[in-house]
């Protein structure tokens, strides 16, 4: 990170006409930007490329073949079977987790803003698994759900016998959904939080007086006056569950089935579990062409929203 | 909403809430006393809540299965790399993008948030054999140079930028007319007033590289290379079933740390995570 502007300091010191105030600036922006404008070219830009290419060629690493077939990845991915489940596998998962995430960091954030002794505790309980190592809350999780494992234990204290949780094709879709939402709906439990107070006080006393009950305020008042903060976290959230992993290859290993393959693990497994690079990548791709959609439309709510606010 | 509660009221409040708070901290509790019960005891019934005997030799055995100190310092001293070198480069584009003007800086800008539209998954096969090339597959290399220079540390900038952005122009006009290079503005004035920016780009981009786990399973592939998350789940018998209670001990000397970091130092992670955004 050499980047020190030194000589150029001094030259424009000795009034050379040549270092104008203007080009120090511009070669400073340079400089300031090159290591992280460079990276982007190397590791986001060529390797974007790359993928491209990748996707329209057979590859195969262990018979080490790499032949052009032009479309033939593409048609695949429309031919699948298996990508059809994963793709619907990977809506359930996604919508599962984003309404989930949603109604519950929202009621969680409405009681994290009542008057009430000792809140800050409970904020600081409830937003504790966002800084548990992942993969350590994946492993509990996939220990408590076990046949004979904690969950099933509670339950057969008051006499229910609970399911093979991750070894049933729906039990094991709402197990991973429940465990990513317990890790993370802190985050959105604290932005929804700061929506809430932000959201002026005399409309509710103006309502008190005119007796709108509880309910009513939150559904009249609270609810329009957040949404902008909900449709923006959804959408986040959305994109984010669609880069779930270790979750899934810890409990699940996608199955039982394709029940829990989502699209980024279908994506290692083919490139990576069975060296299809060729196929991999068109996953990839297809990936790629979700997310920039969804992170295009979040841009233009933004501004959109930005818009309507000011 | 924001009217005094009636007692019976928030009697109500509370116990909800007590009842909410046990899928988020149970686990936790769970994770820790498990990993301190003999093996015949972590399937027991009716569970046995609070360890009703210990057996300490769980934790011996994590170190003496894997050469986990070595997985530990991997982890640490990869994600302090990355957390150092992040806030570095993305505080500096961050800064110029904010700041200085330059020509094509709206173009460049352009270049830089793409990498926001494209999720590291994305590039991981090409990423892989760009590395294979170099020889730096099973190296630490991938995991350190991605994230500072690629994707992950485009947020970072963004973050930066958005804060630098605010800074009152008067502020560095002074030193201006003083003659100080921008890199001095930089480092002696912008920098010092960014503190809470640069503490939420340290907090999140550390918790990233601490839990990656796709980018190692694919990159390294010997025991004395890899990171806590993918040595966690090397802990399996014969039949490669886990073994629970080394799996837990294990787990729980990888999450601990952070946790008693986060009492302490809650203000910052809460704010510093949710003013940003971050969603992982």
């Amino acid at each position: 990170m050499a980047v020190t502007p030194h000589h150029e300091t001094s030259r424009g010191r000795s009034s050379q006409p040549f270092w104008t105030m203007a080009r120090r600036d511009s070669l400073a922006g340079f400089l300031f930007i090159a290591p992280q404008l460079i990276g982007i070219v190397i590791f986001v830009l060529i390797p974007l490329a790359l993928v491209f290419w990748y996707s329209l060629h057979e590859w195969n690493v262990l018979a080490n073949t790499f032949t052009y077939t032009g479309a033939q990845n593409y048609r695949m991915v429309i031919e699948d079977t298996n990508l059809r489940e994963v793709l619907g596998a990977t809506a359930i998962f996604s919508v599962g987790l984003v309404v989930l995430n949603m109604s519950l960091a929202l009621l969680l954030a409405v009681l994290l803003n009542q008057k009430l002794a000792g809140i800050a505790v409970f904020r600081t309980l409830f937003f504790s698994p966002v800084v548990v190592s992942l993969v350590a809350w994946t492993i509990v999780w996939g220990f408590l759900l076990q046949k004979n494992g904690g969950i099933n234990g509670m339950l057969q204290v008051f006499g229910i016998e609970g399911p093979n949780w991750l070894r049933e094709e729906t039990t094991a879709m709402i197990s991973v959904i429940v465990v990513q939402v317990f890790k993370n709906v802190g985050l959105n439990m604290i932005l929804f939080l700061a929506a809430l107070q932000g959201v002026p006080n005399e409309l509710y006393e103006a309502a008190r007086i005119d007796g709108a009950p509880a309910f009513k305020q939150f559904r009249r008042i609270t609810l329009p006056l957040i949404s902008p903060t909900i449709l923006l976290t959804s959408i986040i959230t959305i994109v984010g569950s669609l880069q779930v992993f270790a979750q899934i290859a810890i409990l699940t290993q996608g199955g039982p089935g394709l029940s829990t393959t989502v699209l980024v693990y279908y994506l290692y497994q083919q490139a990576f579990q069975f060296h299809f690079f060729g196929y991999g990548s068109t996953l990839s791709i297809l990936l790629f062409v979700i997310v920039a959609v969804l992170t295009f439309a979040q841009w233009q709510l933004r501004k959109r929203i930005v818009f309507y606010e000011s | 909403m924001k009217a005094d509660l009636s007692p019976r009221m928030k009697v109500a409040l509370y116990g909800l809430m007590c009842v909410l708070l046990i899928p988020f901290v149970f686990p936790t509790w769970w994770m820790v006393t498990s990993s301190i019960k003999p093996i015949s005891d972590i399937f027991a019934f009716p569970p046995h809540l609070v360890p009703q005997s210990y057996d300490w030799t769980t934790y011996s055995k994590v170190f003496e299965l894997q050469p986990f100190v070595r997985q530990y310092w991997n982890s640490a001293y990869i994600a302090a790399m990355v957390t150092t070198g992040t806030m570095i480069v993305s505080s500096m584009a961050g800064y110029a993008f904010a700041r200085i003007k330059f020509p094509f800086a709206n173009t460049a800008f352009m270049i830089v948030l793409l990498g926001l539209l494209i999720p590291s998954e994305v590039t991981i096969v090409p990423l892989f054999q760009m590395f294979l090339k170099a020889g730096m597959v099973n190296t630490h290399w991938p995991l350190i140079l991605v994230p500072i220079f690629g994707a992950p540390s485009v947020f970072a900038t963004f973050v930066m930028r958005q804060f630098f952005v605010t800074l009152p122009p008067e502020l560095e006009e002074a030193a201006r007319v003083d003659g100080l290079g921008r890199f001095k503005i930089f480092r002696k004035i912008a920098l010092p007033l960014a503190r809470p920016a640069l503490a939420s780009v340290a907090i999140f981009t550390f918790l990233h590289s601490w839990n990656l786990f796709l980018e190692p399973i694919v990159f390294l592939s010997s025991a004395e290379k890899f990171t806590l998350p993918q040595a966690l789940t090397q802990y399996t018998d014969a039949y490669g079933g886990p073994m629970w209670n080394i799996q837990l001990a294990a787990a729980t000397l990888t999450a601990l740390p952070v946790l008693i970091v986060f009492i302490i130092a809650q203000k910052q992670f809460v704010e510093g995570l949710a003013h940003t955004g971050l969603k992982g």
